[in-house]
Parts: structure tokens; C-alpha cells; sequence
């Protein structure tokens, strides 16, 4: 015990910050959102009342748009990050010239805040056609491609696909640079010996490469996958508090800030740690196991 | 490596394989300059209409060069976005100092200086690398604003509430850099300096710290770009006084007033701190991006 004691003396402030801040903050968030406490005076701390936020939110019209605004979202940019960063990863793969020039192109996105970027994105998506179009839409008519013009963000239906777009241009840098690691880190002696057993280069890619990325795929959609339930700048950023691109972290914002309904605000951001622990949780178990087993 | 990798190919294959790879290559390189045009559009867009006057704001010359070139609208930018850029100074680098003085700690200790359950608690600690700060928003607020009211400090609206979350929620990704860095110490190492008595602080003192360079490096840059770029814990904990960079230029760029060139202006000069950090030390700054990945 003289021999640990010392150790965990000294991380001590640590666990106690991560104990009251993460798990006692979340607990109280939990708390809060199973009171009716819907309006903002201290003095009214609220009655519990279960589990009732949770299931009356969902005749609220405004939060059904948000989680489908949230699926549509995650599905394109989690889907366009992958691919697009995989792509990359697999042009630059076998080294090209100016390797370190490409990977710094890709990769600079990510070292911008989505407020900034929300800037330009917002006025290369912006929705007016024809004379008056500025941005994509005035590209597409410059170039011949009319019919390639679209409302972007304020599409009522697919807008959010839109909203994605940015987010891909942000990250799939990174899942790029994920999967070169992933790559380079398949021995090349694995793909000369499946060459010697008379492999083609895709045989080589298919039997012996694209097993080993399965590890680095996972972490990449754990990564893109929590990002995504989360978004919260970036819409903020191109289109502001407005209905037509609502997700849950914004409909939180607006619960807090503009409806003062704490239990509200509460509910919503229990329903966003909810989606993530469903599947960030496994993942860390899988994780800390692999890590003893090696 | 990647040299190794490029070269090793060409020279063991047969001659018409390597015709066919020289074609792939050259295939590949062009696909990739063109992502470089479509990755650098905003960037284009950004500079070009920054450098507009007014008079030039017009639909139909949206993409071309400016006419004139004027600095007009960078001088309105800074103006407005000055104080939001100092405070997000006053924000970021006491913040990544302190982070990176505690995840050094914490991750010697996890990784030298093993405890009972120091595995399940570092799991315990990961978690906090992925919670939707969503989730402890409301109750952050008011807990700042309590323990402020108890302590006699302003810490909620402040700037010192806002470099306290951002350090606390750091906690995590800098005790998972540092202790992945400490790992590759040997273990001998610190046996011999056992040996010769030195106790654990020493040994911190002694031996781990003066190899540290690269991991501060990595943890430095990693929350100082993230507490420059975050926009949700400042806007839930700070008051117009000590609005950061992210804050005040949404509120510029959000109102319909501001010519496009302003907004323009005003996000490029939000975002120089950051570029210069990766354009300078952009290998440190990937480090940080990698070890978000865990294991990956």
C-alpha cells in the first residue's frame, strides 16, 4: 500500500473534478429532467415526476423534426466522411509525390471552429437561384449544370443532408489520416506472402488489407458517430436557431435560452447522452478489454 | 516509410505491371489535386471576398477576383472582433497550461505508478472524453453559480468559469495522451531511480519530466486549439464582458447588417491562431487528433 498510495493521493483532485463534473452533473441532469420543473425561478425546485418528459416530448412536433433532422445528418455525414476520407487514404496509400502537401490540404479543415467555417458555408449554400444566386447555385450556373441548383439547408426535406456537407469537408481529414495509418500499418510482408500465394492486388486488398482496417473503421465511426449526435456550432453557425435545420443540442439551446424551461432543456440533453452511451459505452468496454488482453 | 513503401513496388514487379502502375499513379495524383481545388473553394471564397469593397457585393460577380482591392473590410473586422480575440487569449493559454499540468500528473501515475482499479478508473475517465456536454450544461450553470456565490468569485459569466470547465472536461484526452506517452518510458528507468531512493515526485522531477517536451507540446496545442475553437461552453458560461472569439463572431456574422465582406474578413482573422499552430507545428497538432482515436 506505500507503494500506490502516493499515486493515487496525487490523482486525487482528478477523480473528484471527473466524479462531480461528468457523473454528478449528469446525474443531475437526469434529475432535473424527471421534475416539472418548466419554468426558471430558483425558488420552485420542482416535483418529480418520472419518467413523463421523456414520453410527452414526443408529441411535440418541433422535437420529432429535430430527431429526424439528427438522423437524416448523421447518416450522410457519417456515411460521406468514411467514404470520402477512405478514398483518400486509398489514392495516397502506395505514397505519392508531395504526400505531406495533400495530407496538410485535407487535414487544415479541422483545425477551424465550425463557427468560423459556417461563415463561408453559409453563403456558398445559399438558397437563391437563377440572377440572383450567389454561391454553389452561382458556380452550377457559371458551369452549365442549372438543374444542379437546390434550396440546400432550407430544403424542408432533405435540407440536413446539405448541412452535412460542411461537416464532411471538416473531417474526412481526419478519417483520412485514420485510415493511411491504418494502411501503413498492415506489414508488408502479409501482402507479399498473399501475392506468393498468388493473390491479384485485389485479391491482396480483399483478403488481407481490408480485414486489418476493421479496427480503425470502428474507432472512425465511433469518432464521426458521436460528433454527429452532438452538432451543435456548425448548425448554429450556417443557419442560426432556426426550425427548419433543428437538432436536439439546438432545440436544447433554445429550450434553455428562449422557452426558460430547464426540464425541458434537461429532457433533450438526456435523450443526446442517451444516443451516445448507447453505443460509446460498448465501445470503451471492448476497448479496455483489448487493451489487457495485449 | 512512405519513401520505402513508393519506391519498393516498382522495382520487384515485372515490367508491364509496372507501366500499369506508373498510369494508377498517375490516375491517383490527379484525383487528389482535384480534392485539393474542391477542399480550398471555401478558402478561395473567403480571402476573395474579404478584399471586396462594398460596391462589389453583387450576385453575378460572387466569384471573381475583386476589382479593387481594399483592406477595408479587415479593419471594421478587427474592430469588432478585437475584444473577443483577447479574451479568447486570456481563455487559452492559461487553460492549456493548466491541462496539461494535470493530465502530466495523471497519466505518470496511471501508467508509473499503478494502483488497485487504475484501469477501470482511466475507462471511467475516458467516458468523459465522449459525453455530450449537452448532458451537464444546465446543471454546470447553476452549480457555477452556486459555488460562486458560496466562494465570493464570479465564476459563472466570467472568463475563469469558462477556463475551469474547459480544463475540467479536458481532463480526459490530456490524461490519455500523457499516459500513452509515458508508457513507452521503461519501466527500469524508473525501478533504478527507485532503487536510488528517489521517491514519486522525484522521479516525476527527475526522470519523466525532462522527456516530456513532446507530450506538453501535443497536449498544449490540442486544448488550446479546441478551447479556441469551442463555441457551446462559451456560450452557455460567459456574459458579452468576456464573449471569446467564437461568440462575438457569430453574433457579427449573424446579423443581416454585416456586408459579407466583414463576415468574411472577421472569420479569417478568428481563425489565424489555429492556422498558424498547424501550418507551424502541425505534426503536433496530428498527434492530438490521433490520440482522440484511442487505439485507432
Amino acid at each position: 500500500m506505500r507503494r500506490w498510495l502516493p499515486g493515487l493521493l496525487l490523482v486525487s483532485p482528478s477523480i473528484i473534478l471527473i466524479a462531480v463534473f461528468v457523473y454528478g452533473l449528469l446525474g443531475w441532469n437526469f434529475k432535473l429532467a424527471m421534475t416539472d420543473k418548466h419554468d426558471e425561478i430558483a425558488e420552485i425546485p420542482g416535483d418529480f415526476v418520472g419518467l413523463e418528459n421523456f414520453t410527452s416530448i414526443w408529441s411535440d412536433e418541433r422535437w420529432g423534426l429535430s430527431v429526424r433532422h439528427s438522423i437524416v445528418f448523421t447518416v450522410v455525414f457519417v456515411g460521406g466522411a468514411l467514404v470520402l476520407g477512405w478514398l483518400l487514404a486509398f489514392l495516397m496509400e502506395k505514397g505519392i509525390r508531395a504526400e505531406s502537401g495533400f495530407r496538410a490540404v485535407y487535414l487544415f479543415p479541422m483545425a477551424v471552429s465550425f463557427i468560423a467555417t459556417g461563415v463561408v458555408w453559409r453563403w456558398l449554400m445559399n438558397s437563391a437561384t437563377g440572377d440572383h444566386a450567389v454561391g454553389l447555385n452561382r458556380l452550377f450556373h457559371y458551369l452549365g449544370v442549372d438543374f444542379l441548383q437546390w434550396q440546400w439547408f432550407r430544403d424542408g426535406d432533405w435540407g440536413m443532408a446539405a448541412m452535412a456537407i460542411p461537416a464532411v469537408w471538416q473531417m474526412s481529414g481526419y478519417i483520412m489520416a485514420l485510415f493511411l495509418a491504418g494502411f501503413r500499418g498492415v506489414p508488408e510482408e502479409l501482402r507479399e506472402a498473399a501475392r506468393v500465394d498468388g493473390c491479384g492486388e485485389w485479391g491482396v486488398y480483399r483478403h488481407v488489407v481490408l480485414p486489418m482496417l476493421r479496427p480503425v473503421t470502428l474507432s472512425a465511426l465511433i469518432i464521426l458517430g458521436h460528433i454527429s449526435l452532438k452538432v451543435f456550432d456548425l448548425v448554429v453557425a450556417v443557419s442560426g436557431k432556426q426550425i427548419i435545420t433543428d437538432v436536439p443540442a439546438t432545440y436544447m439551446w433554445t429550450a434553455v435560452y428562449d422557452s426558460h424551461d430547464p426540464a425541458k432543456g434537461a429532457t433533450i440533453a438526456s435523450y443526446i447522452v442517451l444516443s451516445v452511451v448507447v453505443f460509446v459505452v460498448p465501445y470503451l468496454i471492448w476497448d479496455a478489454r483489448k487493451g489487457k488482453r495485449s | 516509410m512512405t519513401a520505402h513503401v513508393a519506391e519498393k513496388a516498382p522495382r520487384t514487379a515485372p515490367a508491364p505491371v509496372r507501366e500499369r502502375g506508373r498510369t494508377a499513379a498517375w490516375v491517383r495524383l490527379v484525383l487528389l489535386l482535384l480534392f485539393v481545388l474542391v477542399f480550398l473553394i471555401p478558402v478561395y471564397v473567403l480571402l476573395v471576398t474579404s478584399f471586396k469593397p462594398l460596391s462589389e457585393a453583387d450576385p453575378a460577380q460572387a466569384w471573381n477576383l475583386p476589382k479593387v482591392w481594399t483592406t477595408e473590410a479587415w479593419s471594421v473586422a478587427w474592430e469588432k472582433l478585437e475584444p473577443g480575440i483577447v479574451n479568447s487569449f486570456l481563455l487559452a493559454i492559461p487553460g492549456s497550461l493548466i491541462s496539461a499540468a494535470l493530465g502530466s500528473l495523471n497519466g505518470y501515475v496511471l501508467s508509473k505508478w499503478r494502483f488497485p482499479g487504475a484501469d477501470v478508473l482511466f475507462t471511467l475517465f475516458l467516458f468523459g472524453m465522449f459525453i455530450p456536454y449537452q448532458g451537464v450544461m444546465i446543471p454546470l450553470v447553476q452549480l457555477m453559480v452556486d459555488v460562486g456565490d458560496a466562494l465570493g468569485v464570479q465564476l459563472y459569466g466570467g472568463i475563469p468559469g469558462l477556463v475551469l470547465a474547459h480544463v475540467v472536461y479536458g481532463i480526459p484526452i490530456c490524461t490519455l495522451i500523457f499516459r500513452n506517452y509515458y508508457v513507452t518510458i521503461p519501466d527500469e528507468l524508473i525501478e533504478a531511480s527507485r532503487v536510488d531512493g528517489a521517491g514519486m515526485l522525484r522521479t516525476l522531477w527527475s526522470i519523466v519530466l525532462p522527456v516530456s517536451g513532446p507530450a506538453f507540446a501535443v497536449v498544449i496545442i490540442w486544448q488550446f486549439t479546441s478551447m479556441w475553437n469551442d463555441f457551446l461552453f462559451a456560450v452557455f458560461l460567459t456574459g458579452p464582458s468576456s464573449w471569446p472569439t467564437t461568440v462575438m463572431l457569430n453574433n457579427i456574422a449573424g446579423a443581416v447588417t454585416t456586408p459579407y465582406s466583414q463576415q468574411m474578413a472577421a472569420a479569417i482573422l478568428a481563425s489565424i491562431p489555429t492556422m498558424v499552430i498547424y501550418v507551424l507545428l502541425g505534426r503536433f497538432f496530428m498527434r492530438g487528433l490521433m490520440a482522440g482515436a484511442l487505439k485507432g
